[in-house]
Parts: C-alpha cells; sequence; structure tokens
C-alpha cells in the first residue's frame, strides 16, 4: 500500500508554517503554471517520465530528516513514484492524495476576528487556488460571502456552529471559480443576492445587491452594507461589514489591484475600475480592514494563514493604488496581463445557469490558478 | 508515413498512457514511427512532454471523436 497523505493534512502543515518538502511529478509545464506554495514550502519538480527506469537521478536532492510530499495532476502519478521511493529506501515519502485537484478543492476555515455586538467573521482560504470566502455568524445567523463551489464545507461549519445560513452573497459573477452561493442558498432555504448589473444574462431568480441596501445578519446591529465598486466587473460590489470590515471581492487585493478584462470588456470598465479605487475607496475610513476575494502570493498570507490588511495602508504600500496618471493607469490594467483563468468563459456561463456541466467537469474547469489580478 | 506500431491506451488513466508509451517505445527501432491512442485529458501535455524529454521527436498530433493521436519518431 502507498503511504498517502491527505489535503487537508497537507494544508494543515502548509498553513502552520511548518517546513513542507514537495517533490512534484508533473510536467514542467504545469508546475510553473501552478503548483502549492506557502512560505516554509520547499519544491522540487520532477516529471514522473522521467523516474520511470529509478529514482537515482532526484534521490540526493530529497531530504532524509521530513517527509517528502509527491504532487501529481490527480494522484496516480504519485503513488506511482512513491512506491518507487519506499523501494528505494525512502520510508518518509507520502503521495497526495487527490493530486492538484484535489488540492485545489480545500478549504481551510481562519477566524478574523469577533464582531462588536456577539458573533465573529471566519475567512475560508482556498489555498489551492487563492480563493477567499467569508462566513460572517450573529446570534444564531450566518451570511457567505463569495462562497466556492465546495459547499459542504460551510454547511458543516454552520452545522457545527448551530447557525443557519441566511444570506448568501456574491460580490460579483465570478470568471475564475464555480460559485456555491446559489447551491448553498437552496439548500438552506437562504436568500442568494447578486448585482443586478453582473445579473442581466442569469437564467434564476436572485435578490440584487445594492447599494443602501443593507443586510442584518442576527443581531439588528451586525450589518453587510453594499457599496457599488464597478471595474473588474461592471456589478461588483464591495461590503462593509460591521463597520470594521471592506470586503473587495475581486476589486482591490493585498498586493496587487482587479483585472477589468474577463468578460471582454476591458477599455470600458477602465474608467470604472479608477474611479471606485482613486474615489469611492478614498472617502472610505482608512481604518477598515480590508479582505478580498483573492490572494496571488503566498507573501500575502498572514502567520496565521489569514489574508488581510488595513485600507489605510494599501494606499501607502499596493503598487496599483499609486499610479496618479490616468494614462499610466489604462496600460497597467489594460496591456501585459496575465493569461486568462482556465476556462473563464464556461465558468461565467455556468455562474450564469447557462451551462451545468457535470461534477467532474467542474473540477476540471476550475484546475489552475485564480488569475484575477492585474500581475 | 510508415507506422511501426499502434499503441492503443484509450480509457487508460496518467501515468499509464505514458508507460504503455515507453514500453512500446523500447520495441520499435530508431527512425522508426510509434502511433498512440489515448483518452486522458492530461496525457496530451504529458506525452509532448515526454517526448521532448527523451529526445523523440513529436511529427503530428491530432484529435477526433474524444481520442488524441500522437505520431512519436524514436531518437
Amino acid at each position: 500500500m502507498t503511504k498517502t497523505i491527505t489535503t487537508n493534512e497537507l494544508a494543515k502543515k502548509i498553513m502552520n508554517q511548518e517546513d513542507t518538502f514537495i517533490l512534484d511529478v508533473r510536467n514542467n509545464d504545469a508546475f510553473s503554471d501552478w503548483k502549492i506554495e506557502g512560505k516554509k514550502v520547499e519544491s522540487l519538480n520532477e516529471p514522473y517520465f522521467n523516474l520511470m527506469d529509478g529514482v537515482d537521478s532526484i534521490t540526493d536532492k530529497l531530504p532524509k530528516d521530513r517527509n517528502v510530499n509527491v504532487i501529481c495532476a490527480k494522484g496516480k502519478s504519485s503513488e506511482m513514484v512513491t512506491d518507487m521511493l519506499e523501494e528505494a529506501g525512502y520510508t518518509n515519502a507520502y503521495s497526495l492524495e487527490g493530486g492538484m485537484k484535489g488540492w485545489s478543492e480545500h478549504l481551510e476555515p481562519v477566524k478574523l476576528g469577533d464582531l462588536k455586538d456577539g458573533g465573529a467573521i471566519y475567512q475560508f482560504v482556498r489555498l489551492g487556488k487563492g480563493c477567499l470566502s467569508y462566513f460572517i455568524e450573529s446570534n444564531g445567523e450566518a451570511a457567505i460571502v463569495d462562497a466556492a463551489r465546495m459547499t459542504e464545507s460551510y454547511e458543516n461549519f454552520a452545522k457545527e456552529r448551530g447557525v443557519k445560513i441566511k444570506h448568501v452573497l456574491d460580490t460579483h459573477l465570478h470568471a475564475d471559480h464555480i460559485s456555491g452561493g446559489r447551491k448553498l442558498a437552496k439548500n438552506a432555504g437562504g436568500t442568494y443576492y447578486l448585482p443586478s448589473k453582473d445579473a442581466e444574462e442569469v437564467t434564476f431568480n436572485y435578490t440584487s445587491l445594492e447599494e443602501g441596501k443593507t443586510i442584518h445578519v442576527g443581531n439588528t446591529s451586525v450589518t453587510v452594507q453594499p457599496i457599488y465598486s464597478p471595474g473588474h466587473t461592471i456589478g461588483s460590489t464591495s461590503l462593509v461589514v460591521d463597520e470594521t470590515y471592506l470586503l473587495t471581492g475581486d476589486t482591490l487585493f493585498v498586493q496587487s489591484i482587479g483585472r477589468p478584462d474577463l468578460a471582454g470588456k476591458a477599455e470600458d470598465w477602465v474608467e470604472d475600475l479608477r474611479s471606485t479605487l482613486y474615489s469611492r475607496y478614498t472617502n472610505l475610513s482608512d481604518d477598515l480592514i480590508v479582505l478580498p476575494a483573492h490572494f496571488s502570493f503566498v507573501e500575502e498570507l498572514a502567520e496565521d494563514g489569514s489574508v488581510s490588511a488595513r485600507l489605510g495602508d494599501l494606499y501607502q504600500k499596493n503598487t496599483g493604488l499609486q499610479v496618479e496618471d490616468e494614462d499610466k493607469f489604462r496600460k497597467m490594467v489594460t496591456e501585459n496581463l496575465p493569461p486568462q483563468p482556465n476556462a473563464y468563459e464556461e465558468i461565467r456561463k455556468t455562474n450564469m445557469g447557462k451551462m451545468n456541466p457535470e461534477n467532474e467537469q467542474q473540477r476540471d474547469m476550475e484546475v489552475g490558478p485564480n488569475r484575477c489580478a492585474i500581475g | 508515413m510508415e507506422i511501426a506500431k499502434v499503441l492503443d491506451a484509450t480509457g487508460l488513466a496518467c501515468p499509464m498512457p505514458i508507460v504503455r508509451a515507453k514500453k512500446t517505445m523500447e520495441t520499435i527501432g530508431t527512425g522508426e514511427i510509434l502511433e498512440i491512442h489515448t483518452t486522458d485529458e492530461g496525457s496530451k501535455s504529458d506525452l509532448t512532454a515526454w517526448a521532448k524529454s527523451g529526445g523523440h521527436e513529436l511529427l503530428e498530433q491530432t484529435k477526433e471523436d474524444q481520442v488524441f493521436k500522437f505520431w512519436i519518431k524514436k531518437a
């Protein structure tokens, strides 16, 4: 039997910043495109097809005092290599169950803080894909923001806490991952909110997420206040939670800003993005804690694995917020952008309800990094 | 194009298409051509990368009715 490690076990090691060694046996292109990252992660990439005659070529590069976590795309080639390592005397080798596909689905909840009038806010970190979603609970009720496709994670979390999911919100129509929002709301009998400007083509019923229409969670004083903040999409709406946290969706990240091109309307949306970042947000309190829907770099993860920053600090440090010249800004957000997220057009259609792919196809569509930032 | 051997690796998942391809490749001579059929999505980039890493020449690849076909000339 091949020794294995689960995505849950590996995520704990990475979130706890333990020294972690990874032998990634996918091909070089797949590795450079998308890999497991962490502050204390050391990786070696050697494709499995170069190891079929034996593992001698890499054994001097493997640590003996730490586990070797072997990773491939779906978890089968890594088993083969792990078996070969075991035969070669490496009893510290473990194959990651489910490979990168399984890794992409893991969600790790981190508590961000207590709310002023009772309750708490949690960030669900999707390490494999860099997606961040939020769970706000107060007085037996929960609101979930930008939920991933793996709805059971939130449902189990709610059950453990004895809270009922009442409100499920998407800050915008996502292009990098399939939203679990609609399903969560349906299962729980809650309300699904989406900005109406992003929902012009959707095939299902929803409640419009609108500035001025405050949502209350549990205690009447725990508020979720929508703020229209277009640019990444025309409907993008940020949320001020409990007057303390600013959920920015894909508009503002810790080290970057959102890209305006994923719906094919970059030129039209540049102005919106600029006015959101350079005027709408500047009217808000500098002390708000920015909670984005993505991270792109492991440096953005704090000691406890969470991702956040003070709004005032981002106006000092985030390079996307320092471009005074409008032309330079336009160039920055429309030229030399990274490749678009895998299957982003199909993902948008799925989130509109126009496509209903099978579960396995949905998993394949989400392979790869989120790529919602400009760089 | 003269094909020395045809390998049917359809229905097989990673790593088996490459394991079979490697074994079959060992049975043909230098300069001869192996034709491989697969259905695994991942085999597309892996077969290409494997051929390159072994110095073999990928002559052509196509997709017909969900079946990927590769023609690889042995180095």
